[in-house]
Parts: C-alpha cells; sequence; structure tokens
C-alpha cells in the first residue's frame, strides 16, 4: 500500500489555478523530493495533504485514510513540519515539546519530552525561549516537534531554508536514520544536493507536475545533451552562443562552460560553428546535471501567475 | 480517542496560554493595573450632579432680602458665587467666555417688591449648553427661593398656616438618597472595565496565532474547535474573576458603595456577563483577519454599548429604538444586574430575566464563534 496515493489534485485561489492536476504516490519507506520554483504549488499540494486544504478536484489517500473524509486521522497520523517556523516564540524548547505531546495525548508527557530533548541533542537548552533560537536550532525543535508523536508519515515543507551547511547535513542524516525505521517522508526544497539524497524526486511547476522518478531517470527522460567547452575568452564564447538554435542553456562553470540542450543535433552543428570561429576552444560531451534539467524545466514551463497577454 | 473534546489537549492548550500570558508582562500587568487605575480615576472624576459652580452675581442693592436669596443659594451647594458683576452687559460676557455657569441677576426695586407685597423677580440665567451642569441647580430654586424670602420677612409661621389644607407633594430619593454619583458610576465602571479587558484580550486571540504563523500549526495537530475556543476564553475568564475582586473590594473601601444584595448572586451574574464576553471577543477573532482588525471591530462594538448601555446616558430617556438597540449589549443587561443588586438588594427572582439574556448571548457567541472557526486555511 503507498503512504501517499492522490491523484487528480487540483487547488484554485481565486482564478489562480495553484496546483493543477497533480498525481503522487509514495510508498511506505520512501524518501521522496518534492521540487520546483517558488510559487509552484509545493507547500499548497503538502498542505492538501496533511488535511490543512480542502483540493476543488482530484481525490486520494493518506495512510489510507481519505484525504477529503479523514483529514482528522491524518492530522493525528502525519508529522508536518511547516515552511515557517510555527512553534510558539515565548515558549522554552521544553514548554512546546510539552505542549505538542499533551495535544497529542501522548504519556506520560514528562518521559516522551525528555527523550525528545535527548534524541535530538536539545537537553542542554532545554529552558531557552524558542525564539531566541537560531535558524538551525528552531529547525531542530520543530523537527523534534512533530516525530515525538510518532508519526507513520513526515511532511516536510522546506526544512532547510536558511540553515547552515552543516546543520543540513546532519538534518538529512537524521531523515535518513528514520526512513530507515520505516518513516515515509515527503520532503520539498530548492536545493539540488539535498534532491539527490532522495529516493526520488518529483519536480512540480506552476501547479503541474512535470517530471517523477529517480534522480537518473529524471535526468535521462528529460533528454538533454550537455557539452562543456574549454578555452580562451570563453565569455567571448558564451555571448555567440547565446541564442542559436539548439542551444537552450550556456553556464559557466569555473574555468568552463556548461552548454546544455534538448536536440543533439542542432547542438553539435552551432557548436562546431562556434569551434571554428573561436581558435582553441575544444568541446567535449559531459555530464547532464539535474539543476540543468531544472532549469530547462523552468525557462520552459508556462507561467500561470502571470497576466495572460491578450494576442 | 476522542476527536471532539479531550481534557488532556484542553488542559495543553490552557497551560500554553497561562505561560504565554506570564510571559507578557505588560498585558499582564495592564490587566490587572488598569482596572484600578480606571476605577481610581472615574469612580472620583465622574459626577453626574455636579455641585459648587462658578456664579456671578448682578446686584444692584445689598438690602436684607437680597442678602438673605444670595446666601440661601449659595446654601444649595450649587453655587459658588466667585464673580461679582457691576452689570448686565459683564455679566454676560463672562457666561458667554464659560467662566461661570449662572448669571443671578437681582434687580434694584427687589427689597420694595418685596415689602409692598407685589410679586418680586429675580432672575437666574444659565449656560444650558450641557443641560446636566443646570438641571441640580435650577430644579431647587423654586423652594429655596420662596423659604428664604418668607424667612428673611420673618412669615415663617403665616405661610405654614397658609399652605395647611394644600397639596403636598412627598418624594423620596430611595436607594440613594443623598444623590451620590458614585453609587451609580463604580457598579457600572465594573461591567465597562471587564468588557473593554475581556473583548479586547479575546479578540486579539486567534490573530495573533494566524500572525506569528503559529495558526497553520495548530491546525494541523489535533485540537478540536471546541477545545482551542475553550483554551483560548478560559484563561481570561480567571482574569476576569480576579478584576471583579478587585474592583469590588475597591468599590467598597474606596468609596464606600453600600452592598444590599447577595455577594453570591452578585458573583454568578459577574461569571456569566464575563463568559459572554470573551466569547463575544472569541467570535470577533474568528471574523478578524489581522490583530489590528480585531481592534476596529472590538472599538465598533465598544462606543455604543457605553453610550446605549445606559452607564453614561439614562437608558429610559432613549428613544425606543435605541432601547431596543440597547439590549443587544450584554454591558445594558449587567447593569441592571449589578445596580439591582448592590443598591436594591434585589433577589434572583428580579433579576433573573436579565441573567437569562446574558446566558442568550453565551450561547449565540459561542454557536457563532464554533460556525465561523475555520478547521482549514482555505
Amino acid at each position: 500500500m503507498n503512504v501517499i496515493d492522490v491523484h487528480g489534485l487540483v487547488k484554485r485561489f481565486g482564478d489562480k489555478t495553484v496546483v493543477d492536476d497533480v498525481t503522487m504516490t509514495v510508498a511506505e519507506g520512501e524518501i521522496v523530493g518534492f521540487l520546483g520554483p517558488n510559487g509552484s504549488g509545493k507547500t499548497t499540494t503538502i498542505r492538501i495533504m496533511c488535511g490543512l486544504l480542502t483540493p476543488d478536484e482530484g481525490e486520494g489517500t493518506v495512510l489510507g485514510f481519505n484525504i477529503r473524509t479523514d483529514s482528522l486521522r491524518i492530522k493525528r497520523e502525519v508529522g508536518y513540519m511547516t515552511q515557517k517556523f510555527s512553534f510558539y516564540e515565548d515558549l522554552t524548547i521544553a514548554e512546546n515539546l510539552e505542549f505538542v505531546a499533551r495535544l497529542y495525548e501522548l504519556k506520560p508527557v514528562g518521559e516522551h519530552v525528555a527523550r525528545t530533548l535527548e534524541d535530538l541533542g536539545l537537553t542542554s537548552r532545554r529552558d531557552q525561549l524558542a525564539g531566541t533560537l537560531s535558524g538551525g536550532w528552531k529547525q531542530r525543535l520543530a523537527l523534534a516537534a512533530c516525530i515525538m508523536h510518532k508519526p507513520k508519515l513526515l511532511l516536510l515543507d522546506e526544512p532547510t531554508a536558511g540553515v547552515d551547511p552543516k546543520a543540513r547535513r546532519e538534518f538529512w542524516d537524521e531523515i535518513h536514520r528514520l526512513a530507515s525505521g520505516g518513516l515515509t517522508v515527503l520532503v520539498s526544497t530548492h536545493y539540488m544536493d539535498e534532491a539527490e539524497r532522495c529516493h526520488r524526486i518529483s519536480y512540480i511547476s506552476y501547479g503541474k507536475m512535470l517530471a517523477t522518478g529517480t534522480v537518473d531517470e529524471v535526468v535521462k527522460n528529460a533528454g538533454l545533451t550537455t557539452f562543456v567547452l574549454q578555452g580562451p575568452k570563453l565569455d567571448q564564447v558564451a555571448t555567440a552562443l547565446q541564442g542559436r538554435p539548439g542551444v537552450d542553456q550556456v553556464a559557466p562553470f569555473g574555468a568552463t562552460l556548461h552548454v546544455v540542450g534538448s536536440d543533439r543535433k542542432e547542438l553539435q552543428a552551432a557548436l562546431a560553428d562556434v569551434e571554428k570561429e573561436h581558435k582553441g576552444v575544444t568541446v567535449s560531451p559531459g555530464k547532464t546535471s539535474l539543476e540543468d534539467v531544472f532549469i530547462q524545466f523552468m525557462s520552459g514551463s508556462k507561467d500561470n501567475m502571470a497576466k495572460d497577454k491578450k494576442p | 480517542m476522542n476527536a471532539v473534546f479531550s481534557f488532556a489537549r484542553l488542559g495543553a492548550l490552557l497551560i500554553k496560554e497561562f505561560i504565554q500570558m506570564r510571559r507578557d508582562r505588560i498585558t499582564f500587568a495592564m490587566m490587572l493595573g488598569v482596572p484600578l487605575m480606571q476605577l481610581v480615576l472615574f469612580g472620583f472624576a465622574i459626577n453626574s450632579d455636579p455641585k459648587s459652580l462658578p456664579a456671578a452675581l448682578v446686584a444692584m442693592s445689598s438690602d436684607p432680602y437680597t442678602r438673605a436669596m444670595v446666601s440661601a443659594l449659595q446654601t444649595t451647594g450649587y453655587y459658588r458665587f466667585d464673580h461679582v458683576a457691576q452689570s448686565a452687559e459683564e455679566a454676560e460676557f463672562l457666561m458667554a467666555r464659560g467662566d461661570v455657569a449662572f448669571v443671578v441677576t437681582i434687580p434694584a426695586d427687589f427689597a420694595r417688591r418685596v415689602e409692598r407685597g407685589d410679586s418680586p423677580q429675580i432672575l437666574i440665567e444659565a449656560d444650558a449648553t450641557d443641560p446636566a451642569v443646570a438641571s441640580g441647580a435650577i430644579s431647587t430654586l423654586g423652594t429655596v427661593a420662596n423659604q428664604a424670602l418668607l424667612r428673611a420677612q420673618g412669615m415663617q409661621e403665616t405661610a405654614a398656616e397658609a399652605a395647611r389644607g394644600q397639596l403636598e407633594v412627598v418624594v423620596h430619593r430611595r436607594y440613594n438618597p443623598e444623590g451620590i454619583s458614585q453609587y451609580n458610576i463604580v457598579p457600572g465602571l465594573l461591567g465597562v472595565i471587564l468588557q473593554m479587558t475581556m473583548v479586547m484580550m479575546t479578540a486579539m486571540a486567534l490573530t495573533r496565532e494566524t500572525e506569528r504563523g503559529t495558526m497553520e500549526n495548530l491546525l494541523a495537530m489535533p485540537s478540536s474547535p471546541v477545545e482551542i475556543m475553550l483554551g483560548k476564553v478560559l484563561p481570561f475568564l480567571v482574569v476576569g474573576a480576579v478584576q471583579v475582586v478587585v474592583v469590588l473590594v475597591a468599590a467598597k473601601l474606596l468609596f464606600g458603595i453600600p452592598f444590599v444584595g447577595s455577594l453570591t448572586l452578585l458573583l454568578s451574574a459577574v461569571l456569566v456577563f464575563v463568559l459572554s464576553l470573551v466569547l463575544l471577543g472569541y467570535t470577533i477573532s474568528t471574523m478578524a483577519r489581522s490583530q489590528m482588525q480585531a481592534m476596529q471591530l472590538t472599538f465598533f462594538f465598544f462606543l455604543p454599548s457605553l453610550l446605549l448601555s445606559g452607564f453614561m446616558f439614562p437608558y429610559r430617556g432613549m428613544p425606543g429604538w435605541a432601547q431596543v438597540l440597547g439590549e443587544i449589549f450584554p454591558l445594558t443587561h449587567f447593569l441592571r444586574i449589578t445596580r439591582a443588586v448592590m443598591l436594591k438588594g434585589a433577589d434572583f427572582n428580579a433579576i433573573g430575566a436579565e441573567v437569562g439574556w446574558l446566558l442568550v448571548f453565551v450561547v449565540v457567541f459561542a454557536g457563532t464563534a464554533l460556525l465561523r472557526f475555520r478547521r482549514t486555511l482555505d
């Protein structure tokens, strides 16, 4: 049985369709990365799944419970970490956890809180006001609070935004540890390195699900070709390449230039021209990265938030 | 596990609210300090029967009759002759400028007319721009002036003789024979102070959660609308109870307000009143989108309830439609209850209907709030 099994989800705010026909399945124990640019509908989709929003169209189950009729059961079994820190800043860490423990009716409260504090290394800060914590510690507290009741599914909405690399690394280690214990995780993120730590990824843009699969599958299915250019005066080469047929992306990486295109033949023809025009430039085949794929997706999808232009 | 109500979850919310209340020192101090300050300030300041008002005397002669008249007016306590005008024009100017509230003119032929038995006249001009100021001073005049004149003529016995067989009107000023404003104001202030703090504090309840972003989390966790509502209003019920004790003790000690009726009855009625207020505030907070809006809605409600409830102006003096409108404010009913119980010693039979009204408010507000509460972020 899939932990998340939703299909055809549609959510509109006014005349804006924020989530447009989203279908998603997540199996037990999987860590699925939910990717997409800002305002692409990630948060809305997650909120629908945890019962905070009712979809305008579409059906589905989360943990076997209907998302329309059983949202209360879902709330009890799911751990949801909001994008913005949403615990009480005027309560201490321990008080926040006690509050959550009591709300989930975990007994005895003290024991649950003490163990959670211990597990996440928060014991020494238990009496610190949550409002005075730095980003990384706030994130730890939020994670601690949403896994305390031992949910079967974790929904994390950009959990590592504004968190330093070390804290991010520790956070992901923790996520993998939890997943190995059978927990299913759906995590939205902007970071490519985080996407690569997921078992599977789903890419959503302007409300539409554009790709789903493992990182390799997504890269492969995108059908992009990448070449790496080396040589002198690459900035001029880059300018020369812009806008040529077959060239979709030109991006400098250190001393090299990555050129990406969806039509291999056209791209090769363009590069052959440039090689002739600029002496000393060498072209070699490169590996298409997840980032290349996402940028391709982003430039290719229509912005449904912008006002439709009259023809 | 019960989805609608659990004491454990309500407990979680209550503990959280009390901790937050304790941490927010200024608000906490305000909740206890402001009632006391307002009670002392308004209790001493507001006077609906003003005395010792500045008056100007225009006296053309200083015969015994004139003097008798002036001293009689002074002994009523309403007039304080601190201006002596030489002419009618000067007196006119004093009143126009607002230096005096009254101008008393005793004409030069006053004494002659008294002695001749002609009907003597004195003229009292009152600044009636604020009717309340003038009314008390004027109402006492007729009898006072006559008696003073009779006394000056040494004709009291003759007058008493003449009055025999005439109609005598007996007036009893009951419950407050001395006409002390504070007896009326202080019990009313209890209601006003409670209304102010209770409604405003609870009106912020949900909007604050929304603005701080904690609402999303609260909704994502298993807490039911009833629990959230009770979790928000019950702490303020406790605060309200403390305020009631503070105000009542101060009323007794500071103002010596008589306490004729049953304390238990009063406190039970106050409890219902406070409950209706916190639920009203909570209802406002389910409607407002921001704390600012909640404030605005509170004030929108506050002013009419203050003016139409009978706290500031006599309820019976309002036109019928305004009285009907006044009925929709809990304060109106509460004022009747406190005044009746504290000053008149009313029992439950006398105020049962008013308490019933308050209970209706409780049910209506709670119902509206629960219906309005959005369980999702839609």
